[in-house]
């Protein structure tokens, strides 16, 4: 338990997916001019990070790994090597069939998100979270803490980045840094502050 | 407006450079920069999947329905990737633990996807391709030139040279190590724009808000 929480806290400052790992960053530079969208956008893709990341856990320890699939009476058969094309499928997936429940079940919330939910797929913090999840060995429970937590760090960052951004369009900028140049020193300075929480271990 | 060959090629580079002005595929260009080397082989990495990709998208253009366009570019471009993925891990096995997810992360990279959707479903596959390989040399242009600046102020050396011998080796130069880290892209990507911007004025961005003198008090 103290082991999953201190993963939590490590996937949602140390190791925060936009600012440390730069994943997600189109986007992350893109949508952060409001508060309200950038919200909404770090809502969905923790939605979809911690509903990926376990699925693609799952699929990786029962279909990919190496004699993963003895249970069908392949011991020796490895599909790694399969493992990216699947995991984009899984996201892509799992992005259709949320949009569906949503869409069904809650559309106050459906409407909210609906014009990002399709942008998530090509969204790298989504496919990084998978993809570090395999590479760190993380089982089931981990993988679940990590995706959810991931996620928030996600949300968390480009929520403030927004804020920072909504007070920053009234000050006065040099040219050739208007807009993306002065996004980028920003980001630069956030990560910095994420930096100093390096030292925090629970 | 008929672009030749070379425009399709030269312009991506600085012109509309991918990352400097389309804001695309930032995500790999930040995270691996810390060393030349590494920026070297996501750069070649990134151009091949990129001009291949668009070249086989252009060829199956007519044939790929509108409605699941999208997944069979993704399929393509992750069929590609896998291949990349696989001649790294054979032939340069170091540098692919260094570069780690993020040869996967091609896959998402939107550079890829963006030239699929913008050019390579409109084209015959020769330009696709050279186009394709344009955009990524203006991708893989921006981050030689951040790593050049990383591994150089950062380490002292450059593709694992000494260049500059550091204190600690019993030389002069005192490394900034700030640049190894993480921020230290997002500051030399910012005033590289700065710089890109002030020499090419065109592509500087119209202010929201401007601050007005008022007279009279």
């Amino acid at each position: 338990m103290e082991g999953l929480l201190s993963l939590a806290v490590k996937a949602v400052f140390v190791e925060n997916l936009a600012l440390s790992f730069f994943l997600g960053m189109c986007t992350f530079i893109a949508v952060s001019k409001k508060i309200s969208t950038a919200l909404g956008l770090g809502i969905s893709v923790m939605l979809v990070q911690a509903i990926t990341v376990p699925t693609n856990n799952l699929l990786l320890t029962y279909l990919l790994a190496p004699g993963a699939l003895a249970w069908a009476g392949f011991p020796n058969v490895d599909l790694t090597f399969l493992g990216l094309i699947c995991y984009i499928g899984v996201i892509a997936a799992m992005v259709q069939i949320l949009e569906m429940v949503l869409d069904k079940f809650f559309p106050p919330l459906y409407n909210a998100l609906g014009v990002f939910l399709p942008l998530i797929t090509v969204n790298c913090a989504i496919l990084g979270g998978s993809l570090l999840m395999v590479e760190r060995d993380y089982n089931f429970p981990e993988s679940m803490t990590y995706g959810l937590s991931s996620g928030f760090g996600w949300a968390l960052a480009i929520t403030a980045m927004a804020g920072v951004r909504e007070k920053l369009k009234y000050s006065d900028i040099p040219d050739g840094l208007q807009g993306l140049g002065i996004t980028f020193i920003t980001a630069g300075l956030m990560a910095l502050a994420f930096m100093s929480f390096s030292g925090v271990k629970l | 407006m008929a672009q030749t060959k070379r425009d399709l090629l030269v312009d991506p580079l600085v012109d509309n450079n991918p990352i400097t002005l389309q804001v695309l595929g930032i995500c790999s260009a930040l995270a691996v920069t810390s060393s030349l080397q590494v920026a070297f082989v996501m750069a070649l990495a990134v151009t091949a999947v990129t001009g291949f990709s668009s070249m086989f998208i252009s060829v199956l253009r007519n044939q790929i329905p509108g409605s699941i366009r999208i997944i069979v570019q993704m399929v393509i471009i992750a069929s590609l990737v896998i291949i990349v993925d696989q001649v790294l891990k054979a032939y340069a096995y170091e540098i692919s633990k260094t570069l780690s997810v993020f040869v996967g992360l091609i896959i998402t990279n939107c550079i890829v996807m963006g030239r699929a959707e913008a050019f390579a479903m409109k084209n015959p596959p020769i330009d696709s391709f050279i186009d394709g390989v344009g955009n990524g040399l203006g991708y893989g242009a921006l981050l030689l030139v951040v790593g050049f600046i990383r591994e150089l102020f950062g380490a002292g050396s450059l593709f694992g040279v000494t260049i500059l011998p550091t204190v600690n080796n019993g030389g002069w130069y005192v490394p900034n190590g700030m640049l190894l880290l993480p921020p230290s892209a997002f500051f030399i990507i910012g005033l590289l724009i700065w710089a890109v911007r002030a020499w090419k004025p065109e592509q500087v961005e119209k202010r929201e808000y401007k601050i007005q003198v008022v007279e009279g008090h």
